[in-house]
């Protein structure tokens, strides 16, 4: 690496070189060296330790075979796709509401955002006991006469993930709101007053002149809600862990069971690996269009 | 802008009254949404108000009749987690001893590394950089085993230290990129002015830098300090049962399968751990929104 040659090229800026040790070696020890660990030991029989005995794709294949992990997936697929639309669409309407020059806003909106700075383990507990069959918002319903009610997703295996999905919202959606009303607000007054002039309604200049619009910050939001919906593993430990049965495993938990429970580390790497894929088939093609929309634009 | 403004005179739509039916819809789908987004805290506050017969009897969204404080005192000094019973007191302790170390050791790397690479750029800094933004989307899973791995090597498995690392390192992309733009986005004149007075990297960075940015350096204290809190992920996996943080205990008290479930000192538990994060949202204001929209935005 030293060039003998040119020593005042390396020297030079030394003490910049020394304060980024840290970030070189997290981007390069971390991020990197320990993505490729896993990858290369998702192709190993690890069991209880790493090994290097290496079976191609034997762990996938048992891994598309486990029940639990095909319901892991499922679970992701409907949660994800479900809190990715509503996120997106609660989002934006209620940018949209908070866009029309209201008074409180800063009040509402610090009402909306709040349950973002809670934790997922908060959340989730607190959801568990709205939720909950025997006091929460079933036996209300029950109260006020009607008897047959029965709402207790934490309890019903078809749609305990749909119980998780709510508390995801209610925690999450805040967020997006924030970042498209920071959209909204980026969009040129000169418009809404062309559209005025046109005769265009409100609600169709919102959806045929200003989302289009507002693409960047619909794909920041679309990633960053991806990022966070691969990531989701506190909340269902807190809510349901799991249960009823494994009627609400997520593959993250799946990994971290794998790995620290059942000493299956084969297993573990194996299905990381998918959820890296996963992310990648997500983040690739933003990538591709971040910079060479910039290439483009700039 | 402002000239325009001037020679248009008066403008906008005509004053409208202030009940028309759309202001009506308005403000009421407005107060719809308040009360969804409200009504946890409201229940939560509540319900940990209450005595046990009280929640056995009515609902959930009862104001508490006879308000008792036992539950709260309960949650924190007696509650029980499998083998110790001191509630969740030790778990706030060690957040707290978590806490400390992980902002400033973060904080303060991620801004030197801010730092470097907006004003002292050497070859290769914008890879390395990318990478490290990229490495923020990985799943924390695909990196778990690994870094048990290192931190065994090192001998921190299961330490606090070793926590306080693998925080810094998953807080350092954020932060970085927090970082570098705002030092970015500072005069270069002023960078230059201090390198003809002779001020070198850490001269700048300590006299010029340093005191100029005190509002990222909140906005980042912002960030880690709910992130860092919040952790339940890394607390687990990289800690031993006698320093998890506050919110692995507070899952292990609530949801602990042996004796009666005891709702309003489960529900006074979530308050008390979810109220450090609560407290500074509402006392931040602006710079939270400023702090998560640095998250979103690209660099």
């Amino acid at each position: 690496m030293a060039d003998a040659k040119r020593p005042n090229q390396l020297l030079r800026n030394l003490n910049a070189k020394v304060a980024a040790i840290p970030m070189v070696a997290t981007a390069l020890v971390v991020f990197v060296g320990c993505t490729i660990w896993t990858i290369v030991h998702s192709f190993t029989k690890s069991k209880l330790l790493p090994k290097t005995d290496f079976v191609g794709l034997d762990q996938y294949e048992r891994l598309w075979k486990t029940n639990k992990w095909l319901i892991s997936i499922e679970n992701l697929a409907i949660y994800g796709i479900c809190s990715l639309v509503l996120s997106i669409c609660i989002g934006f309407f209620l940018a949209t509401l908070l866009d029309q020059k209201i008074r409180f806003e800063n009040t509402i909106r610090t009402i909306i955002l709040y349950p973002f700075a809670l934790s997922f383990v908060v959340t989730g507990l607190t959801w568990q006991w709205i939720l909950n069959p025997d006091f929460g918002v079933q036996k209300i319903v029950r109260s006020l006469g009607w008897e047959s009610f029965a709402f207790d997703p934490l309890y019903n295996q078809d749609i305990v993930i749909y119980g998780i999905l709510i508390a995801a919202i209610w925690q999450g959606s805040g967020l997006i709101m924030v970042i498209m009303l920071a959209g909204l607000r980026g969009i040129d007054q000169e418009i809404w007053k062309a559209a005025r002039v046109d005769g265009i309604p409100k609600w169709k200049t919102y959806i045929f002149i200003v989302i289009p619009m507002m693409r960047p910050v619909f794909v920041t939001a679309l990633v960053l809600i991806t990022a966070g919906i691969v990531k989701v593993y506190d909340l269902v430990v807190a809510q349901t862990n799991g249960g009823p049965g494994i009627a609400s495993e997520v593959p993250a938990k799946y990994v971290i069971e794998s790995m620290f429970k059942n000493q299956n580390l084969g297993q573990a790497f194996a299905a990381s690996t998918m959820m890296l894929v996963t992310v990648l088939i997500i983040l690739v093609p933003y990538a591709y269009l971040e910079y060479g929309g910039k290439r483009r634009a700039k | 802008m402002q000239n325009k403004y001037n020679l248009e005179g008066p403008q906008g739509t005509k004053p409208r009254k202030r009940l028309s039916g759309t202001n009506i819809m308005l403000y009421g789908t407005l107060l719809v949404v308040a009360f969804y987004y409200l009504l946890p805290l409201y229940v939560m506050v509540t319900t940990s108000l209450k005595g046990m017969p009280e929640i056995r009897a009515g609902n959930i969204f009862d104001l508490p009749v006879d308000i008792t404080f036992e539950p709260w005192v309960k949650a924190w000094s007696t509650a029980c987690t499998g083998l110790n019973c001191d509630g969740l007191s030790r778990g706030f302790w060690n957040s707290v001893s978590i806490l400390v170390p992980s902002v400033a050791l973060s904080i303060a790397i991620a801004s030197v590394n801010g730092y470097a690479l907006a004003n002292w750029k050497f070859k290769g800094s914008e890879v390395f950089f990318t990478i490290l933004i990229f490495g923020a989307f990985i799943p924390y899973q695909v990196m778990l085993y690994p870094i048990v791995i290192l931190l065994r090597e090192v001998g921190l498995m299961g330490s606090l230290w070793g926590l306080v690392v693998v925080h810094t390192i998953f807080g350092m992309p954020i932060l970085t990129l927090l970082f570098r733009n705002y030092f970015t986005s500072l005069p270069d004149e002023l960078f230059k002015a201090a390198r003809v007075d002779g001020a070198g990297f850490w001269g700048i960075y300590f006299q010029v830098m340093l005191p100029m940015s005190l509002p990222i350096f909140v906005v980042a204290m912002i960030i880690q300090v709910t992130g860092i809190w919040n952790d339940f992920l890394f607390g687990v996996i990289y800690t031993k049962p006698d320093i998890y943080p506050m919110t692995v205990q507070l899952n292990n008290i609530v949801n602990s399968v042996q004796g009666v479930k005891e709702y309003n000192v489960n529900m006074a538990a979530t308050l008390l751990t979810g109220l450090v994060p609560l407290i500074i949202y509402f006392a931040s204001g602006k710079l939270f929104v400023r702090g998560i929209a640095a998250g979103a935005v690209k660099g």
